[in-house]
């Protein structure tokens, strides 16, 4: 893909963005920050490549490192979200 | 010929482009918009979590079978796997471990914690790809990265750096480990202005010679301007300085996501970055601070600005005790409770919620006001309050429950200041002026929570609501006052 398709990409995310989070309840916005944390570990896509390459021992460690820390991201914050948007309940009536 | 090495630099240079590969991080992407759209109200909020998940697993999925580590011969190296998925393992333990554990009140520090990890791991991948830039398929047959590349290489270390070093300092500020006073360096705007110069002017060098030296300078130089940007920010200013880092750790993925090609960490970046910085701003407009402001820092730090007015003098008040409140409250058709961070340290929120129940059983109205200031990040209190099983539909915010205070019989403020301050109304001197306040003083009667008339709120002024006719002080510890109030309205009831 070139520079530009993935440039595109890109801006139209930030306008998708924009609009999302403007919908996100204020409520919510503890919890849109725990599963903001929890997605943008999505980083480990970078890391799972590094580890996995030949050719580089240091990379691969650096590699290997990145994927314990976005592990740790990816569990830890979709627990803490779910955990605490499980406390979030209506009024009984 | 050349067609083909772009092709391999879509899949990270693994040989010929997988379609479906592309199809799954698009996918994940929108599941991940998904997950945020679910958070538009607390009914769907959950499954929008799920769908995260989802996204998540079919990234890392796809990732494992498209880049599966293989032996010199070409197989399977299970060795190599092994120590990944022991390496996802050790992460997901940690994570579910601190996850489970950490106090509600505690979230600040555990997201800044968060925050300094997706920094650090992209710093790692964008160094583990300068030292094999041909297994991410960013460089040329002689090892020479593509100059694309190398700027988005040198902004995701930049950011992945500022993010990691800048949330450590906002984590141990939080945390209490470090004062939470903002420290001065002299000449501190001349040093940060400085190196952000040298680190953008680096990375237009390194486009040109990829050597380490430039490649390491970029990184350590960046991991020092986000200690110094963060350490002359106050305590009060944190709430905005963990969303910046939010937005922050979002352009770092999206930085790695150009370098790879992977529309997955693009859309998942973008999101997160805007994400944070619209809550930097939600943060910014609820305490009447201009971005730069809060970014310049020393909020807090000197005490010049306090005292507006600076009138010594004593003003009476009304002091009032547990059955009082008790009993005003019980006579009330509605009542609006306002909690602030202070009702969360003394840990009142239960004690406030069964109050709030036994009010219900008599029939008062209870409604809560709660600012977006009230916790320590921004939703922070209506976490709190969901913790205590105060239920979301009796929870308001700011703009929708300020115009009820006039209708309304007893505004019951507990462990909240400033954010009630009429001051910031009406006196163009003080330091909160022009900050949206909840108009508790249009109350028939306020109830006024507080530890002791001496201490003031972080902005350090008065508060006009002290000193009305219809205010009563109810002096002491927030949940010992909750406590007190109810069992005053279970004595006093049926």
């Amino acid at each position: 893909m070139d520079f530009i398709a993935i440039f595109s990409i890109f801006v139209l995310a930030c306008f998708v963005g924009y609009f999302v989070v403007w919908s996100v309840t204020p409520a919510l916005h503890t919890p849109l920050m725990s599963v903001t944390n929890a997605i943008s570990s999505v980083i480990i896509v970078g890391a799972l490549i590094a580890s996995a390459a030949a050719g580089s021992a240091s990379s691969k460690w650096l590699g290997l490192a990145a994927v314990v820390m976005a592990s740790i991201n990816i569990f830890g914050g979709f627990a803490v979200t779910a955990r605490m948007l499980a406390m979030y309940k209506k009024k009984e009536r | 010929m050349e067609f083909q090495s772009i092709l391999s630099a879509a899949t990270g240079g693994h040989g010929a482009v997988n379609p479906w590969a592309a199809v799954a991080y698009l996918v994940a992407g929108v599941l991940f918009i998904l997950a945020l759209r679910g958070l538009s109200s607390p009914a769907t909020a959950q499954s929008g979590n799920r769908f995260g998940m989802a996204g998540m697993t079919i990234a890392v999925v796809t990732t494992l079978l498209t880049h599966a580590p293989v032996t010199a011969a070409g197989a399977l190296d299970t060795i190599g796997l092994v120590e990944i998925l022991v390496a996802i393992g050790i992460g997901a333990v940690i994570g579910i471990v601190m996850a489970r554990r950490i106090a509600m009140t505690a979230m600040p520090q555990l997201v800044a914690a968060f925050h300094s990890l997706v920094g650090l791991a992209a710093v790692a991948v964008a160094a583990a790809a300068y030292l094999n830039p041909t297994a991410f398929g960013i460089a040329d047959a002689a090892g020479q990265i593509h100059v694309v590349s190398r700027v988005e290489m040198g902004l995701g270390i930049a950011i992945g750096a500022i993010t990691f070093s800048g949330s450590v300092i906002a984590f141990l500020k939080l945390n209490g480990n470090m004062s939470g006073s903002p420290i001065m360096l002299p000449g501190r705007h001349i040093i940060n202005l400085g190196t952000l110069a040298a680190i953008v002017a680096l990375t237009a060098y390194f486009t040109q010679d990829q050597s380490p030296w430039v490649f390491w300078t970029v990184t350590g130089l960046s991991f020092a301007i986000g200690f110094l940007l963060i350490i002359p920010i106050g305590g009060a200013d944190m709430p905005v300085v963990v969303s910046m880092l939010n937005s922050y750790s979002g352009w770092a993925a999206a930085a790695m996501g150009f370098t790879l090609g992977n529309t997955a960490m693009i859309i998942t970046g973008a999101l997160v970055g805007s994400s944070g910085a619209i809550l930097s701003y939600i943060m910014c407009r609820a305490m009447n601070r201009s971005f730069i402001s809060v970014i310049a820092g020393g909020f807090g730090a000197d005490d010049s600005g306090g005292g507006a007015g600076g009138s010594k003098e004593q003003r009476p008040w009304k002091p009032g005790s547990a059955e009082d409140a008790a009993f005003l409250m019980s006579q009330a058709e509605n009542v609006i409770i306002v909690p602030g961070y202070g009702m969360a340290v003394a840990q009142a929120q239960h004690a406030l919620r069964e109050m709030a129940d036994q009010l219900k059983k008599e029939g008062v109205n209870v409604k809560y006001a709660i600012h977006p200031v009230a916790g320590r990040m921004p939703g922070h209190m209506n976490v709190l309050l969901a913790e205590a099983n105060v239920p979301y539909d009796e929870v308001f915010e700011l703009e929708d429950i300020n115009g009820e205070f006039a209708q309304c019989d007893v505004a019951f403020v507990i462990g909240a200041n400033d954010v009630t301050n009429p001051a910031a109304k009406t006196d163009k001197s003080s330091p909160i002026y022009g900050m949206p306040v909840l108009d508790v003083e249009k109350a028939k009667t306020v109830l006024f929570v507080k530890r002791s008339m001496g201490g003031v709120g972080y902005a350090g002024v008065d508060n006009d609501v002290f000193y009305m006719d219809q205010t009563m002080m109810l002096l002491g510890d927030a949940k010992k006052m909750a406590d007190d109030i109810v069992k005053a309205l279970s004595g006093s009831g049926h």
